[in-house]
């Protein structure tokens, strides 16, 4: 790890201690064995300690964190490399933001989905910062017909900082693009989990998040709009961010309770970026589990039961 | 003395104390600053008569605008917002709704209905843009997926007249879910093989042209509407220069393909119904 966010200071003073032990141990001349072993515990406890009662804001930070994995990531573990990335939308282009293709998880075959970030600052810009333009979603729209037609399961990563709003991206119909996956999505025939993995923001993220199970990492966010957008159009300034990260009730717990997702799925103690094979593993444990759960169920009954679950959503008095 | 020397100099009337003109005699056009009296103007269906700009309406001019006789029955007239969240900004959440619902004695951002027009049995859903910018909460996605439910009964068409910011803030992610709500429901209508027409009006943006504004079997506009994803604001900000003329206007979106036709507000109602017997026959 090298890069901390305010609130883990704790940790990254701790982690330099550490650095600071295992360049004496290498010199040789002291035995640091303890003080390493020592000190990593310590990490532990640290992790779990400041991790344990996040407020919204800073489960938005650590949605963000630099070193989080991305849904690339995820695919490739999950499928042990097992995977073809498959390009295009057959009409524009190739959208680098959205990223998709057939992989093998456990000897099934299933349609992972999902939004790429990238890992540098050119490969940031090269995916875009995650911002989908229509053919993104469009190419997400033909791979998951793809996945219907050969009776394969869908898997959306979901992690976007919201479509892109751009002047190409309007001409070319980014409302049209995403309408269409989310009335698409609602009569897919085959099972479609979606799981919020970073960033979940506004129509953007929903784009590929109509799914019989929709699922947030534990420091995830998911809402209507970015808290900063919020905070600079209802007190006309950026300075509110956190009051407005809590006003929206964006995180997992809350979305959990109001109804709107399906599930939680647990992070390692220090968060997803802390380590990454045991939150792969986590995150195949529950797709593996909810998939045996869909296919249980028969496809037109699957679709029913998937558009009842959107349309109970929302609070109305009459 | 003459009659028109000034008996007190100095005289300043402060302007809370100005009499003005009694409010809605005289109209004049947002576009071409024409000034024309109110009852011509609307008379003239709100379009202006010098320039054929089209002033927003609400839900209760369209319905008399569209529905034969202006007879019609009301769908679900009294479900209202609750505030889930209890949302708090610079105003409370409840308040904005109670001021909004005083303001302009609707109980939300939407009306739907069922009437004919021409003769032709429809359900219309029409959104109000004076109440909180007709943003879409959980009951504008309520009316419309129950408007939806009552076009599949009794197997009529369903119009929608979208006028809308987008998705209500203060609804947070249960706004957002509305647009899901709403796609999932047209699919049933997809499904069932019953016309849905959308006709998106000034303005049409966010969550809406993402959802429901953008799925019509046909999407027909009034011209000049602003219809957008991503407001020309944030554009103009992401791209960091200066947008085209006429960029995101009814006719930038049909010039794109986003849109069948633009139809001018005085041939609306004959328009659909020509379309709707053509659906039918």
């Amino acid at each position: 790890m090298s890069v901390f966010l305010d609130f883990e200071e704790p940790i990254a003073d701790l982690f330099e201690q550490l650095e600071k032990a295992e360049k004496t141990a290498s010199k040789g001349k002291v035995d640091m064995t303890e003080t390493i072993e020592g000190l990593k515990k310590q990490i532990e406890l640290t992790q779990k300690e400041v991790y344990k009662d996040l407020t919204p804001w800073q489960k938005v930070q650590t949605s963000r964190h630099p070193e989080r994995p991305y849904a690339l990531g995820y695919i490739s573990a999950l499928t042990n490399d097992n995977f073809i990335e498959l390009h295009g939308d057959r009409n524009v282009k190739d959208d680098k933001a959205m990223v998709g293709g057939f992989g093998d998880i456990d000897g099934r075959s299933v349609m992972f989905i999902g939004q790429q970030k990238g890992i540098n600052t050119k490969l940031r810009q090269f995916r875009n910062f995650g911002m989908p333009n229509p053919e993104g979603y469009r190419k997400a729209l033909r791979l998951m017909k793809l996945a219907e037609k050969f009776n394969k399961p869908v898997v959306c990563l979901i992690d976007t900082p919201g479509a892109y709003p751009g002047l190409e991206a309007e001409e070319r119909g980014q409302g049209e693009a995403i309408a269409r996956n989310l009335m698409e999505m609602a009569q897919l025939k085959v099972p479609v989990i979606c799981i919020v993995i970073g960033e979940g923001a506004s129509g953007g993220a929903l784009g590929i998040g109509v799914g019989d199970r929709v699922l947030m990492l534990e420091n995830t966010w998911y809402s209507v709009i970015s808290p900063e957008s919020c905070s600079s159009i209802l007190w006309r300034s950026w300075e509110h961010k956190e009051k407005a990260a809590s006003a929206l009730n964006l995180t997992a717990d809350l979305m959990l309770k109001n109804k709107l997702i399906d599930g939680i799925i647990q992070e390692p103690s220090g968060g997803a970026h802390s380590n990454y094979d045991q939150m792969f593993a986590i995150v195949k444990r529950e797709i593996m589990k909810h998939l045996e759960e869909l296919d249980r169920i028969e496809p037109e009954e699957r679709i029913t039961q998937r558009i009842d679950k959107f349309c109970a959503m929302g609070y109305s008095e009459e | 003395m003459s009659w028109f020397k000034r008996a007190k100099s100095g005289v300043q009337t402060p302007t809370k104390d100005k009499k003005e003109t009694p409010e809605g005699l005289w109209y004049k056009c947002r576009s071409c600053k024409h000034v024309m009296p109110s009852e011509d103007h609307s008379g003239n269906l709100w379009v202006c008569e010098n320039c054929g700009f089209h002033e927003r309406i609400g839900s209760i001019e369209y319905f008399r605008i569209l529905f034969d006789d202006n007879k019609f029955t009301e769908l679900n007239r009294n479900l209202s917002s609750g505030d889930p969240l209890k949302f708090e900004d610079t105003k409370k959440y409840t308040d904005r709704l109670n001021s909004s619902q005083k303001k302009t004695g609707l109980v939300d951002a939407i009306r739907t209905a069922s009437g004919k027009i021409e003769g032709n049995q429809v359900v219309i859903g029409c959104m109000d843009f004076n109440f909180i910018g007709g943003s879409m909460g959980s009951v504008v996605g309520e009316k419309i997926a129950r408007a939806i439910d009552y076009s599949l009964k009794k197997k009529v068409p369903f119009i929608m007249i979208s006028k809308s910011g987008g998705a209500r803030m203060m609804e947070a992610a249960f706004s957002l879910m509305q647009m899901a709500k709403t796609s999932a429901k047209l699919s049933l209508l997809a499904k069932a093989g019953i016309p849905y027409i959308s006709l998106l009006t000034d303005p049409t943006t966010g969550g809406v042209t993402a959802s429901y504004a953008m799925l019509g079997d046909l999407n027909i506009a009034e011209p000049g509407a602003l219809i957008g994803f991503a407001g020309p604001r944030v554009v103009k900000e992401t791209i960091g220069k200066d947008l085209p003329e006429g960029f995101q206007t009814s006719e930038f979106l049909l010039e794109h393909g986003f849109l069948d036709y633009i139809v001018e507000r005085k041939e609306l109602k004959s328009n659909l119904a020509k379309l709707l017997k053509l659906l039918k026959n």
